[in-house]
């Protein structure tokens, strides 16, 4: 089996990563203007809904109802979904959903797709095997277009190009274009994606969307949007492909009532976003004539099997961890290396992963807790860090690293006084060296670790054993 | 079905049923009755308020809101919606009451107008399956393209088919709930350019609600 998650295997760590562009400070700009926008807007339509804790409750509820009873459900959604219509497959890991998906397209010979924001899609890496296929896909959202003209990484879950602004923007739509006048006001570039748009979803006849929720009673599809470019893909070619994770079956029509309440406050601070798209199957009179989803696992089983982290399962992408994260705020989203960034991604990024390529993951948080407090579903995200930096440390001891042995000495060290008092002797002597301004700003091999990321105060000349000791004898003196 | 799809599907369903094998009991239709639902189902406000509140929340989103005081009124508030946009002519989505259309306009039917005719219509009339108060939401069923593709929408909706929560709004959904189904909150938008929400990026840029 081979999971991916996009590029993520040949993402450099998240220190180093974020170590770079910190430095970027147009970047850290939009982000921190992006994200103070949406979590104000978010804290406001969150405090007028007075009942938001019992949905939190029952949304989370749900989600862990429909992990335990999975199987059936998927498979009672296959069920539905085929009455009406609907033709359903199964892919184990991505490439074997991008498979499916390119011969789909290739049996309607089709040339072109016109796709809706998905996530899934940018896990699986669709488009570069739709490129080297000879399909050109066509991103329809406004910012999956700006990211796709400018060959860019989304940096966010629900806003992707945030760390774009207009001027950026404007050129990025004249090259690709070709217009020779642009204005650079959000008005002025929204209409150009509108008028270069339109010809696309008039022309193309294949469709390609995610799914936020895959209702297990009645077979029926949701997708949730703001600009109408969804509601185009879904309605106007003929034939439709939605690819979308197991997870994201729920078990009636009815639960909707919860998670469309909670997405859209959680996701863009609105009541509710424009449009939501419900269809199922087949359609006579209007839509797609052939409708086809495909289930995708790349993963997703392993984390169910955890116990301990497999409500990283709940998450409904509402970006609103992100959004509050006091780290995803400073770095943005390209540090974490992965389509998931910010606290999400942290722990849905290294478990997808099984650890192998994004170990640095759960330690680019400081455990502070505000996303577990903003997060619809309550995934308890700090928790989930925890139990997977564990995970980090165990893989790690099974080799006799170096840095297993340092830690076995330390507790040696830690466990006798008179050991422990001879350590701290020696480190006032061997500190000197690196000692400048009263702080050490870099300490030599591992413990380099330690001073990449931050200053230290060098160890006292007097510790309180010492001063305790002195001041004993001093009163006995006197 | 394509190569490989049925081997996937017991595969993962396999992996599914060993992660979820060490939880004992098969109580599937007992838990999921069980799971807790005390958030607001039942509409709490008095009619009044409920339909203020709709009003005020469709205006938040830029939506044009006009009250018709009975049936008969509403082809003049049609009319006088449509004058202020210059407009001479709409499509008008198959079911919708012909009495309630005013004279002197030219409306072409649904059934009749193609994808190109709909990409050239000034406007769409339609009218809603139920709408929701607390969210400034209406709920239509088909016309899916209808209501995309011109640039003007204009919806009628009847005072009874208001409720004040979502959830009340699924309860009289649940008998549709296989068909083709739009939510719509206000015009088509977005914010993706610095934040900056824009009116009107695929979808209509005007959204009239005439509530009878």
């Amino acid at each position: 089996m081979s999971v991916r998650v996009g590029e993520a295997a040949r993402a450099p760590s998240f220190q180093k990563a974020a170590h770079t562009l910190l430095k970027d400070d147009q970047l850290r700009n939009n982000v921190r203007h992006a994200t103070d926008v949406i979590t104000h807007k978010r804290a406001g339509v969150v405090a007028e809904q007075h009942d938001w804790q019992q949905m939190r409750t029952t949304a989370s509820a749900i989600k862990a109802h429909t992990l335990r009873y999975l199987d059936e459900y998927l498979a009672q959604f296959e069920a539905t979904c085929t009455a009406a219509g609907g033709h359903v497959h199964w892919a184990a890991d991505a490439d074997e959903a991008n498979r499916i998906i390119v011969e789909l397209i290739q049996k309607h010979g089709g040339r072109e797709v016109i796709k809706v924001k998905t996530m899934t899609s940018d896990e699986i890496g669709l488009n570069s095997v739709l490129e080297a296929s000879g399909i050109h896909p066509h991103e329809t959202d406004l910012a999956d277009m700006i990211i796709q003209l400018g060959h860019d990484h989304p940096s966010h879950i629900v806003v992707p190009a945030l760390h774009k602004n207009r001027r950026q923007v404007r050129e990025i739509f004249m090259r690709a274009m070709g217009l020779k006048e642009l204005g650079d006001k959000p008005e002025d570039l929204t209409e150009a994606a509108r008028r270069y748009l339109r010809e696309k979803f008039l022309k193309v006849k294949i469709g390609f969307s995610g799914a936020n929720y895959l209702i297990a009673e009645t077979g029926g599809v949701c997708v949730v949007e703001s600009e109408g470019n969804a509601r185009m893909c879904l309605t106007l070619p003929d034939v439709l492909i939605t690819l979308a994770g197991i997870e994201k079956v729920i078990p009636t029509f009815g639960d909707l009532e919860v998670f469309l309440q909670l997405l859209p406050r959680s996701a863009t601070g609105e009541r509710m976003n424009p449009y939501n798209s419900l269809w199922t199957g087949v359609h006579t009179d209007e839509g797609p004539k052939e409708f086809h989803v495909v289930l995708l696992d790349n993963g997703r089983t392993r984390i169910l099997a955890d116990r301990e982290s497999r409500e990283t399962l709940h998450c409904i992408r509402c970006g609103a961890c992100l959004n509050t994260c006091p780290v995803y705020r400073q770095t943005g989203g390209h540090a974490y290396g992965s389509i998931y960034a910010g606290p999400i991604g942290a722990i849905l990024t290294p478990q997808l992963f099984d650890m192998e390529h994004s170990q640095s993951l759960p330690y680019a948080s400081s455990l502070c807790g505000a996303c577990y407090e903003v997060c619809p579903v309550k995934i308890n995200i700090p928790e989930v860090l925890i139990h997977l930096r564990g995970r980090v440390v165990r893989e790690q001891q099974s080799g006799a690293s170096l840095e297993a042995i340092g830690m076995k000495a330390m507790a040696r060290v830690f466990t006798s006084r008179r050991r422990f008092e001879a350590a701290q002797r020696l480190g006032r002597i061997g500190q000197w060296p690196f000692v400048s301004d009263g702080w050490i700003r870099h300490l030599p091999g591992m413990l380099g670790n330690w001073t990449a990321v931050r200053d230290l105060q060098p160890m006292p000349s007097q510790t309180f054993r010492n001063w305790w000791r002195e001041r004993e004898k001093e009163n006995h003196d006197a | 079905m394509p190569d490989g799809s049925s081997d996937a599907r017991s595969t993962i369903l396999d992996r599914v049923r060993k992660a979820n094998a060490s939880v004992s009991g098969d109580h599937r239709a007992a838990d999921y009755d069980a799971i807790p639902r005390e958030y607001q189902r039942v509409a709490s406000a008095d009619r009044a308020e409920i339909l203020k509140m709709f009003a005020e929340r469709l205006r938040e989103y830029d939506a044009r809101v006009r009250e018709a005081a009975s049936l008969t009124a509403i082809p003049d508030e049609i009319r006088a919606a449509l004058a202020e946009y210059g407009q001479r002519s709409a499509l008008v989505a198959d079911g919708f009451p012909r009495e309630w259309l005013p004279d002197g306009l030219s409306w072409g039917a649904e059934a009749d107008a193609d994808i190109a005719a709909m990409d050239r219509a000034e406007g769409t009339i339609v009218a809603c399956e139920v709408a929701i108060a607390h969210t400034g939401t209406i709920v239509l069923r088909d016309a899916r393209r209808l209501t995309l593709l011109p640039d003007r929408l204009l919806c009628v909706v009847r005072k009874e088919q208001v409720v004040e929560t979502v959830p009340e709004a699924f309860a009289r959904l649940q008998a549709f709930a296989a068909d083709a189904l739009t939510f719509v909150s206000g015009p088509s938008a977005t914010a993706d350019i610095e934040m900056t929400r824009i009116r009107g990026v695929h979808g209509p840029r005007f959204l009239d609600v005439v509530l009878v």
